[in-house]
């Protein structure tokens, strides 16, 4: 059978050609995905698997009849089943049917229709929107004003126009079930789930665990009978999630929805139990039936069964509110996290406290923490607990803490007593560690609730070191455990394992002549950090496998990965990327060597620390690493090598820093040296605000300087992605940012070839490339960031590991850096590359970030050194506009061929630079619309512009606001001022409305001068020119 | 994870020292034991008391949270006089089990060191589980009636869960619960539209006085439902031989093929023998169910007369309610007699 994938997310490794027979890197939407039917002809189509967006889109190309023109089978659930699941009106329909209860709603289409409803139904009430992303768009209402609110956003962002207002159970249970069925109707339960915070919470948002903890076997039963009735009523085929609130006192329950497709809870269910869900669905979708398939874990038993869990999951959700400003961190029905972790333990303190450590944030479990944060009088944890955000459990351990009753933190937290009681054993372990002797039993007591070392340190004041020593004296030690599906009860040759301190036995041994190595992932995704670590982790995975290593073992937590996948590597450790644990699992494995080098930042970080235990780190020396992360030993090299740096210095004295900054001149650059993706990295404008960064940056990272640097305005900035084996530096690519230095490079759309970039200065970018890779040992790949300024190139940074941009350089230049690296890790030659090989390709390639703002109640949208996209997409092209156009529609930007254009821009500077695009638009026949003072300028230069007033001005017509609710704006370009200093006062309070109001409603947003270029040329192209469709082609064979 | 109090309660259980494989025990308490149904059959128990000898948890809850309890387990087992041990590694405890087949064990706990040896030779000297006479602990010793309907079904108590009695009340018949070695002659005194012989403890030969009943209800073909042990009994009546497994089935999660449809389901289990599935073909029935794990006899059907049996619980509690639908078949049996069977 041969499969075309259609996903334009250049960094997943699921568009590595290696799992489909084409791959086709174009937007997920009608036109494209008609074009590619038309073409490739297929006999089926899969619309279950690419989230939200495939299954839209599926729907769509039923509807507008393209299935049927080109004969076209939907291979699983059928239009009809996922209508019936997606349209609230027919799933009230359907559940009634079936006998499954809901809750009281309706639907509604308009605001008087919902304000009726929610006075029958009493406040508070819950507004759902059909046929959307993650909850998108809706929220609870307590009140009249807040429906009008919610009611008005949701109808906009639904596809279909309507809203469901239903009575609010906030309190409740939040229990969900996956659902496995074949056409024949064989269905299983292959996984239950239980939210700890109730069903006030997303449950993308939710802590959830697996199984359910806290209902019995007849309220259990009663809703896995339901999960079934209702799918077999609605017709699925193939794998589905639903979701149950459940009464706290008693056994009333009703169905909240039906997602008829791999979902995120689906993912964790897959890696919670070991049953490979997509992988069985798809088989189902082809016609299958369960029982004809395998158990993959046993590959004895068959597929139709359910499994039982002998430990209990953990998945927490990772946020990363500290990005965004003026972000509202409240946690609802609206999913706010980036990623998540899940912790496999065999107590829930065990997995909880996991969890956190996995989440990579700087704490070491629920107590004990480095920073134990503030104190708060009661009133202020009452409010907390009853208004949960992000650090919702710490509040409920504080007000332990504070002798709050758990009836009482239940009460107002709806978290159920249960899982506050075991935060309390937590709690109780963390005094008696405080207070006791450290006996071998309180050890064990303390480990088995899931206390690292580092934790049982500081109650201590030992190191952790001290502590390790301790406990390896008393035998106090993890057991590795198999995820085998059936708690042990049938033989099973698994590699899925994790460690737990609720055992006293090893599952499996590790035969001395079976040394391997090991690969450790990235953790969780977040901002700056994401699939393309997954990518280099399996790519890695299989550069060594195909390199001869037989025994590599992951290491990673994040269960939305294919390196957490088991049949990726040899041996799978779902398992925490910290030292105490990586130390743990090496002292087990006794490997030849770890590979610190694909797992992003939070690897990298773990280098060091690895070395300094006597760990073989394969690739890039330590030393090495470090002598690249440490500031002042990276300059002092790159000065032996006459390369220059913008100005920097780094400080520990706010006085200094003042010093250097009045020197240089603001702005500066505020970060702390070791972290990824700007944490606490801030563009400073003035005394006042240098104060306040040096704090934040000192808290993210104090075991590391702080450096300040000279903001170079007005600058390119160019990445570099390579290979090295120490001798021979492999160029993959230069790739240039579109926006200018300033915004982050994780945000910035980027380039390959450069299009701005001279020869001369390719030459010295190269070449400075290769003494750098060289001068620091290079072994394996490593990632340099320049910046050019009036033609002189300067080094920003190194990162002697995999970076962002490596699946995007490796899959236009067809090179696997990866693969590359896994040889130079391994030692070995590396092949001879065609010279400039990246120079010779005839394609332009383009990565477009993807950004999460809409989620994000109250998050500015403008860029800057801090990264805020969430993913990215790339389109290759047979030319710039041709690749901009595909990646623009990828990244959700609508195209228009007319229409009209809202310009706002801040200062002077801007305004100029902008009078060519401007110029471009009234000549493309679009109506111009400006604020006073734009319109002022461009009306002078330019003619024909309209006045439009400001959103703070309501009461002047026509008004921005009217014009944006009447969709009578296409698009805006609105460019604040630069400076960060005026970011925030008063004069562009109004610009954060109308950026804010815009993404609200759907209406693109384009806030950098050099993305409104782009996006007014790429308009102009597409007047003249059609998109190309092709698909990727594999990359080329190394020898 | 779910279902310990009608697993403690389950005769089938009786004699038995049980490990549980999911490490987090007790999270949801027990409910009140003194809340009967209006027939007056204990609404969330199984039978009377805990049946087990003793219990063996990885955690036990200590603290317990949900609307319908009235202690906690540890306040159960300690009420009962049932002891129970935690913190042992109940996953390479299964394994041992696995490996090792069921087997006697003791359940010790000390604050100075254990004589390991002692203690073997105090368990070697015990009673062997084999040997036990269970009939005698867990059978009813009279009749017991729930219900005033005209028509009834009589349920040979071998050790039967309240699950089977429900699941006939449900069907809307009187239920007479009888001893296991109730005579044919009795049981046809109360012109029974139906008999079912229930689920028990122990090798299914111990129960020499019920396979004779069942030899002549098949017989003088009376309607009959068999259910675990007493799909053994059953079996061995119509000419089966069984066997002891290895360490038995047992779980909620079992998947069993039915193989007049080809559809499968997920049933609950608690077996520690089987009917033979090669001596199937020299009896008088044909394969109803089977494993869809390891192909073992999961439930039979009489070539000839209205009679059927199944391995697995129909009447769940704890476990899956798929099979329930098994109830409705033997409904059929009886009202429509030999046109019923295909």
């Amino acid at each position: 059978m041969k499969s075309v994938l259609i996903n334009p997310n250049i960094a997943t490794i699921q568009t590595d050609t290696r799992f489909a027979n084409k791959v086709y890197l174009l937007p997920v939407n009608v036109e494209y995905v008609e074009s590619i039917i038309e073409k490739e002809r297929p006999d089926g189509i899969m619309l279950a698997y690419g989230g939200q967006t495939a299954l839209n889109c599926g729907v769509n190309l039923a509807e507008s009849g393209i299935l049927q023109k080109y004969d076209v089978r939907v291979l699983g659930t059928q239009i009809s089943g996922i209508q019936k699941t997606e349209d609230r009106q027919l799933f009230k329909d359907s559940m009634n049917q079936c006998n499954v209860p809901i809750l009281k709603s309706r639907t509604v289409r308009n605001f008087i229709d919902a304000k009726e409803i929610a006075q029958e139904l009493g406040y508070p009430v819950i507004i759902r929107v059909a046929y959307t992303l993650g909850g998108k768009g809706g929220g609870v209402a307590y009140n009249e004003i807040e429906l009008h609110e919610i009611v008005e956003r949701g109808l906009r962002a639904s596809l279909v126009g309507q809203v469901l207002v239903e009575e609010y159970i906030g309190h409740w249970k939040q229990i969900e079930y996956e659902v496995m069925q074949d056409y024949d109707g064989n269905n299983v339960i292959v996984c239950n789930m239980e939210n700890v915070l109730s069903m006030k919470v997303h449950t993308g948002d939710n802590i959830v665990v697996a199984p359910s903890q806290t209902i019995d076997n007849h309220e259990y039963h009663m809703l896995r009978s339901a999960a079934l009735r209702a799918t077999k009523h609605v017709g699925i085929v193939g794998e589905c999630n639903i979701q149950y609130g459940l009464d706290t006192d008693s056994d009333r329950y009703v169905a909240i929805e039906i997602n008829p497709r791999l979902s995120r809870s689906s993912a964790l269910a897959s890696k919670a139990t070991g049953y490979p869900l997509a992988y069985i669905s798809a088989k189902i979708g082809l016609g299958y039936k369960l029982p004809e398939l395998e158990n993959s874990i046993t590959k004895t038993t068959t597929a139709c069964f359910e499994p039982s869990l002998d430990y209990i999951v953990c998945k927490h959700p990772r946020w990363d509110f500290a990005k965004f400003d003026l972000v509202n961190r409240k946690l609802g029905p609206t999913m706010k996290s980036v990623g998540e972790v899940m912790a496999v333990g065999r107590s829930f303190e065990e997995s909880l406290q996991k969890s956190i450590r996995m989440l990579d944030i700087g704490n070491d479990g629920l107590v004990l923490n480095r920073v134990n944060g503030k104190t708060y009088d009661e009133e202020q944890l009452e409010d907390h607990l009853s208004h949960p955000d992000d650090l919702i459990l710490y509040y409920v351990a504080a007000a332990i803490k504070m002798g709050i009753s758990v009836e009482r933190i239940y009460k107002l937290s709806s978290i159920n007593p249960w899982f506050i009681e075991k935060i309390k054993n937590i709690v109780e372990i963390e005094s008696r560690l405080k207070q006791e002797e450290i006996t071998t039993s309180l050890l064990w007591e303390a480990k088995k609730k899931g206390f690292s070392d580092k934790q049982i340190a500081r109650a201590k004041n030992k190191s952790a070191e001290e502590i390790r020593e301790i406990r390896k004296k008393a035998k106090v030690l993890p057991s590795v455990k198999q995820i085998d599906t059936l708690s042990a009860e049938w033989p099973a040759i698994t590699n899925y394992l994790y460690l737990t301190y609720g055992g006293n036995q090893n599952d499996i041994l590790i035969n001395p002549d079976e040394k391997g190595v090991m690969v450790l992932g990235a953790g969780p995704y977040r901002i700056g950090s994401s699939v393309e670590f997954d990518w280099g982790t399996v790519n890695m995975v299989w550069g060594l496998q195909e390199n001869g290593e037989k025994n590599v073992s992951v290491v990673n937590c994040n269960p939305e990965t294919v390196s957490t996948d088991y049949d990726i590597c040899n041996r799978l450790y779902f398992e925490e990327l910290t030292l105490e644990r990586i130390l743990d699992i090496a002292e087990f494995e006794n490997p030849k060597g770890i590979v610190t080098c694909v797992g992003g930042q939070t690897a990298n970080n773990l280098t060091l620390g690895l070395a300094k235990n006597g760990i073989n780190i394969l690739g890039t020396a330590a030393h090495d690493v470090d002598r690249a992360e440490d500031r002042s030993q990276f300059s002092s090299e790159l000065d032996k090598l006459h390369i220059q740096q913008p100005r920097w210095q780094a400080f520990s004295n706010l006085n200094e820093a003042k010093i250097f900054a009045q020197d240089v001149g603001f702005p500066v650059i505020v970060r702390p040296s070791y972290v990824l993706s700007g944490a606490a990295m801030k563009v400073v404008w003035s005394q006042v605000d240098l104060k306040k960064y040096v704090k934040e940056a000192t808290d993210v990272s104090p075991d590391h300087p702080v450096v300040i640097s000279k903001f170079m305005l007005n600058s390119l900035e160019v990445d570099v992605d390579g290979v090295s084996n120490g001798t021979e530096v492999i160029i993959g690519a230069i790739v240039e940012h579109i926006e200018s230095a300033g915004v982050h490079s994780g945000d910035a759309m980027m380039c390959i070839p450069p299009w701005r970039l001279n020869n001369k200065t390719i030459d010295t970018i190269t070449e400075y490339s290769t003494k750098i890779a060289k001068t620091f040992n290079v072994k394996g790949p490593f990632n340099l960031q320049f910046l050019i300024h009036d033609d002189h190139v300067y080094v920003i940074e190194l990162n002697i590991r995999a970076s962002r941009s490596m699946p995007f350089v490796s899959k236009l230049v067809k090179t696997n850096l990866i693969s590359l690296a896994a040889k130079a890790i391994l030692g070995k030659p590396l092949p001879k590359l065609p010279e400039n090989k990246w120079q010779k390709i005839q394609n332009f390639g383009i990565k477009v970030p993807q950004f999460s703002f809409m989620q994000l109640d109250g998050a500015d949208i403008t860029l800057g050194v801090e990264m805020q996209s969430t993913g990215e997409v790339a389109c290759f092209g047979t030319s710039f506009y041709d690749a901009l156009a595909k990646g623009l529609t990828s990244a959700g930007y609508t195209l228009p061929m007319t229409g009209t254009a809202l310009v706002t821009v801040g200062g002077a500077q801007n305004k100029e630079k902008l009078l060519q695009p401007i110029a471009r638009l009234k000549s493309l026949g679009f109506k111009i619309l400006a604020t006073e003072h734009t319109a002022e300028f461009f009306e002078e230069k330019i003619g024909d512009i309209k006045i439009v007033h400001k959103i703070s001005e309501p009461t002047r017509k026509p008004n921005i606001a009217d014009l944006l609710y009447e969709r009578k704006i296409d698009f805006i370009i609105n460019i604040p001022s630069t400076s960060t200093l005026e970011k925030y006062v008063g004069m562009l309070e109004d610009e954060y409305q109308i950026r804010r109001k815009s993404l609200e409603l759907g209406i693109p947003v384009l806030t950098t001068i050099e993305l409104a270029d782009s996006f007014v040329k790429t308009l102009e192209w597409l007047k003249d020119n059609k998109t190309t469709k092709d698909p990727i082609e594999p990359y080329d064979k190394l020898d | 994870m779910v279902g310990y109090t009608e697993t403690l309660t389950d005769p089938s259980y009786s004699g038995q020292i049980l490990t549980l494989t999911y490490p987090l025990v007790g999270n949801y308490g027990v409910p009140d034991p003194s809340i009967k149904d209006e027939d007056g059959i204990p609404k969330f128990f199984e039978s009377d008391k805990i049946q087990l000898r003793g219990l063996v948890v990885h955690e036990l809850s200590l603290t317990s949270s949900h609307w319908n309890l009235s202690m906690t387990l540890d306040e159960w087992l300690y009420n009962e006089k049932i002891p129970g041990i935690s913190g042992i590694d109940t996953r390479s405890l299964t394994k041992k089990i696995r490996t090792g087949g069921a087997m006697m064990a003791a359940l010790v706990v000390s604050d100075t060191e254990i004589n390991v040896d002692e203690i073997k030779k105090q368990l070697a000297s015990a009673p062997h589980y084999n040997s036990e006479q269970f009939m005698d602990v867990v059978s009813t010793k009279q009749e017991v009636v729930y219900g005033s309907e005209d028509q009834s079904v009589v349920v040979i108590d071998t050790g039967t869960k309240n699950a089977i009695l429900r699941n006939i009340r449900e069907l809307g018949y009187k239920v007479i619960k009888i001893p296991w070695n109730t005579t044919f002659e009795k049981i046809l005194s109360h012109h029974p539209k139906g008999v079912v012989i229930s689920n028990g403890p122990g090798d299914p030969q111990k129960c020499s006085n019920t396979i004779e009943t069942a030899k002549k209800l098949i017989e003088n073909n009376i309607p009959t439902l068999g259910i675990c042990l007493g799909a053994q009994i059953i079996g061995i009546a119509g000419n089966t031989k069984t066997y002891k497994l290895k360490y038995g089935h047992r779980g909620q999660n079992k998947p069993c093929v039915n193989l007049d449809n080809d559809q499968i389901y997920v049933t609950s289990q608690n077996h520690g023998y089987g009917i033979t599935p090669e001596s199937l073909s020299a009896s008088e029935f044909n394969l109803w169910f089977k494993n869809a794990d390891d192909n073992t006899v999961e439930g039979i059907k009489h070539k000839k007369q209205n009679c059927i049996a199944v391995q697995f619980h129909p009447e769940s509690t704890p476990g899956p309610n798929d099979c329930r639908f098994i109830f409705e078949e033997f409904k059929h049996l009886m009202e429509e007699g030999e046109s019923a069977k295909k």
